[in-house]
């Protein structure tokens, strides 16, 4: 089903006069009510007579996640304080939390946004619909929460934590979709296990995950332990929060509601535009927000935009899945790294435990990746005694890294249970070019 | 007519063999013949001990990357030439010795092996009346 058909399914040609129309608006809106936009733009010797068409966006400057801190709290803003309906603020460990205020109208588009994902999901009047974000200072949880009242299904506003008494609201009530991070997802079919409820006592059939990045094997496997078909759903809270774009039924990507959200793909280290589907850093401007717009923000997430038409019928562009984030991203031999991209491949291999480490060196004057694996314990209770399995376990990593990053990389198999474990990203990535 | 080996993988640098070992010591298993076979960067330590049952289950409880394996042991008389006439008897039925260590026991050679082929190797082993050590003759030693 297709929530908004008149502008979801608009012809590229007709959108494209749209954008266009609204680009000029919103240059001209920043410019007479962001000094900090007017400035930037004054610099560069731009007024917003210069903008014609969607084509000229790539003039405009960019904007990055430190100017939200140098601006705090509310120096991007364009719409007066009396306008501000709501507040949301993110997390901010590393510098002041970033500010976001919504007028009516954004939360209002918020919400007409986030109704077309869940229409594409499949979500209707009929369903019960669990919000199992976090409600408060974070997106998540009210951003879900209002697109599904405004669509009309029933909202259970479950937020995180208590679980247990979770799942069984989530049985005894028939919920029929859920929308939560994928990690939190795991943990539900975790609990509901070790509580004895089976899938089949469970009504879920839909489930939106989003907010941090996941991979098939996530998606397969919560798809199996709770019974639902599992969509991906983008968002950012600079931007607007969840619903900036959505996976169809099709689940080749996800459309970006670029009447709101207009998307560009940069390269990362020289900002120049990248074609559709190649990959890159996913730049947004919003073309209708009113509280606090943005001019081509550098979202720092790497991702492909595809525009080939959908068979759901959307005209939207789609994005791939992430790669990773620009700020993760090494050049090693002058190819683009990901170490993403590495973690794809480990955890398609049934042998190696998920965890990793890359240690990029430079020897004489060449560089040089190492990829550590852990081996799964457990593998090596099937009757191993030699190094046979250890060997084909190098040989095939080392093939499929190949392929995939297009470089090669030696790569050593550890011990179980000796590499550092999940807490920060950057911890997996050992650069020792720098450090000399 | 097998005995059970304790097969561990560990990492080919300083530390890790101690590890090990200190954990055998601190669960009480004691070691009656070990070998190491290398590479540069791993290594695969095999043990003969005591309790083999309860040292692999309890490595595995460890995070340890261990196996159980079933390995021949075959006692030799103490002459010259005898680990040669008992290899050539698997060597002409086509079976290949995957490794092999030995020990001494009571002055007799004690020679521990796997082949490639488990079943064929007991036939050979039959056939030839070779001096096959049972598991609980290894405990007698501790």
């Amino acid at each position: 089903m297709i929530w908004n058909q008149s502008k979801e399914c608009l012809s590229p040609e007709h959108m494209r006069e749209y954008q266009s129309k609204m680009l000029y608006k919103m240059v001209d809106y920043v410019y007479h009510n962001v000094p900090f936009y007017r400035n930037k733009l004054q610099e560069m010797d731009l007024t917003p007579n210069d903008i014609h068409s969607i084509d000229d966006i790539v003039k405009l400057p960019f904007t990055i996640k430190q100017d939200m801190r140098d601006n705090y709290p509310f120096g991007l803003q364009a719409a007066p304080s009396s306008e501000i309906i709501r507040i949301h603020a993110s997390s901010g460990t590393t510098g002041n939390p970033t500010i976001v205020g919504y007028t009516r109208k954004d939360v209002g588009i918020w919400s007409e946004c986030m109704s077309r994902c869940l229409t594409a999901y499949g979500v209707n009047r009929n369903d019960i619909f669990s919000v199992a974000y976090g409600y408060g200072l974070f997106t998540g949880g009210l951003g879900v929460h209002y697109g599904v009242e405004n669509l009309g299904a029933a909202v259970l506003p479950a937020s995180t934590g208590g679980t247990e008494k979770h799942v069984r609201l989530i049985r005894d009530l028939g919920v029929t979709g859920i929308a939560c991070t994928p990690s939190y997802a795991l943990h539900l079919a975790e609990t509901m296990e070790n509580m004895g409820i089976r899938k089949d006592q469970l009504k879920l059939r839909i489930g939106a995950f989003g907010a941090e990045p996941w991979t098939d094997a996530m998606r397969d496997e919560i798809e199996e332990r709770l019974g639902l078909n599992a969509f991906n759903l983008y968002g950012l809270s600079e931007i607007m929060g969840p619903c900036v774009s959505y996976e169809c039924e099709c689940q080749q990507g996800s459309h970006i509601n670029w009447d709101h959200y207009f998307p560009e793909i940069v390269d990362p280290v020289t900002l120049e535009p990248v074609p559709y589907g190649q990959p890159g850093e996913l730049v947004f401007t919003t073309l209708t927000k009113e509280g606090m717009p943005l001019l081509r923000y550098r979202t720092r997430d790497l991702c492909t935009l595809y525009n080939e038409p959908c068979s759901c019928g959307r005209t939207s562009p789609r994005m791939g899945r992430l790669l990773g984030r620009s700020d993760d991203m090494l050049i090693i031999r002058g190819i683009n790294v990901f170490p993403s991209q590495v973690e794809s491949v480990i955890l398609t291999m049934p042998e190696c435990a998920p965890h990793y480490q890359l240690i990029v060196d430079r020897v004489n004057n060449i560089d040089t990746l190492t990829v550590q694996v852990e081996v799964r314990q457990d593998y090596f209770a099937q009757g191993f005694d030699t190094f046979e399995p250890i060997f084909n376990l190098e040989k095939q990593l080392t093939n499929r890294l190949k392929s995939v990053l297009s470089i090669r990389a030696k790569v050593e198999v550890k011990q179980p249970g000796t590499l550092p474990r999940s807490e920060g990203k950057n911890k997996f990535v050992i650069d020792k070019r720098i450090l000399k | 007519m097998t005995v059970n080996q304790i097969s561990i993988f560990i990492e080919n640098k300083s530390g890790t063999l101690v590890k090990v070992l200190k954990f055998l010591k601190d669960e009480g298993i004691q070691l009656i013949a070990s070998t190491i076979a290398d590479t540069a960067e791993y290594g695969i330590f095999r043990i003969i001990c005591s309790e083999p049952e309860r040292a692999y289950q309890s490595l595995k409880a460890a995070g340890v990357a261990v196996s159980l394996c079933e390995v021949f042991a075959i006692q030799l008389d103490d002459i010259p030439g005898r680990a040669a006439d008992a290899i050539e008897l698997f060597a002409s039925e086509g079976i290949s010795i995957a490794y092999l260590y030995s020990f001494l026991l009571n002055g007799n050679g004690v020679l521990i092996f796997r082949t490639d082929n488990a079943d064929k190797a007991r036939e050979v082993i039959e056939k030839n009346n070779l001096k096959v050590i049972p598991e609980k003759d290894l405990s007698l030693l501790l």
